[in-house]
């Protein structure tokens, strides 16, 4: 049962990727993208982690997912530029992300992992993940926040002083 | 735990193909958020598989994991901004005719 559910996931996370990179429409990209991220917040459910997938759904999908479509809608009047570049170029992508995919997944299937010897039952993880993010990684915390506050500033600076310089 | 891995390395391969090959600063962006999703799915995973305590629950991998979501907000914050700027300087998001970034 938990591999049928798994293999679910995994043709729900990988099978619109390829749609990602490969589609002519960016608008299909970007909903390709909504399954995708989902597909990988049911990973991370099975992987025991439940925070983490509920984080994934809000922040990826409520927030970053909804930016992305909010810039296609943005940008997109007018004509429909060609979204890829032309041959020569995609084939040594294609060939270098061949190359690297192989020699990731060698690496993946010949090395041996000290994988633990016996796999608790996954737990509720949101008490335990407050007590580091209050207590182990405080500092990181904080840089993330002050990170975050920065990117906010300097995202509506941006904006702004291009629309006045107009 | 390998299945895991070798689907987070499709994921970062596929986004990667998308950054390589995409002329639209929007598809750029979308392949880097394929990048990340498959480094916080290796966070994860290890943090289940390769876990050394027996007795507490060490969540150290997920907590990265929350770390690379938040730095993604902030990155993707920022680079749709300057593309919305860039868009209304040029009238255009493709990433071949911004030729005035060349050195």
């Amino acid at each position: 049962m938990k591999a049928i559910i798994f293999n679910v996931f995994v043709l729900l996370t990988v099978i619109p990727c390829f749609w990602v990179a490969l589609s002519s429409n960016i608008v299909h990209a970007a909903f390709s993208l909504l399954v995708t991220l989902f597909g990988v917040a049911g990973l991370y459910v099975l992987l025991g982690a439940d925070f983490i997938a509920v984080v994934q759904v809000i922040v990826y999908i409520g927030g970053i997912l909804v930016l992305i479509i909010f810039g296609v809608m943005m940008t997109q009047r007018g004509k429909l530029l060609p979204l890829s570049i032309q041959l020569p170029g995609k084939f040594i992508g294609a060939l270098l992300t061949g190359i690297i995919l192989t020699a990731l997944i060698v690496a993946v299937t010949k090395s041996l992992w000290p994988v633990a010897s016996f796999l608790k039952e996954p737990q509720p993880t949101s008490a335990a993940i407050g007590n580091l993010l209050l207590g182990k990684y405080l500092i990181p915390f904080e840089v993330a926040s002050i990170l975050l506050l920065a990117a906010l500033v300097g995202a509506v600076l941006i904006v702004r002083r291009s629309v006045r310089g107009e | 735990m390998p299945s895991f891995l070798i689907v987070s390395s499709l994921l970062f391969c596929l986004g990667m193909y998308t950054v390589l090959t995409r002329r639209n600063a929007i598809g750029i962006l979308m392949g880097i958020e394929l990048v990340l999703n498959a480094a916080g799915l290796n966070f994860v995973a290890f943090s289940r598989f390769l876990e050394p305590s027996r007795t507490q629950n060490l969540l150290s991998g997920q907590i990265f994991t929350l770390f690379v979501i938040a730095i993604a907000a902030a990155e993707v914050a920022v680079a749709l901004a300057i593309v919305l700027s860039l868009y209304s300087r040029m009238k255009t998001i493709d990433v071949e005719d911004f030729k005035e970034l060349r050195g």
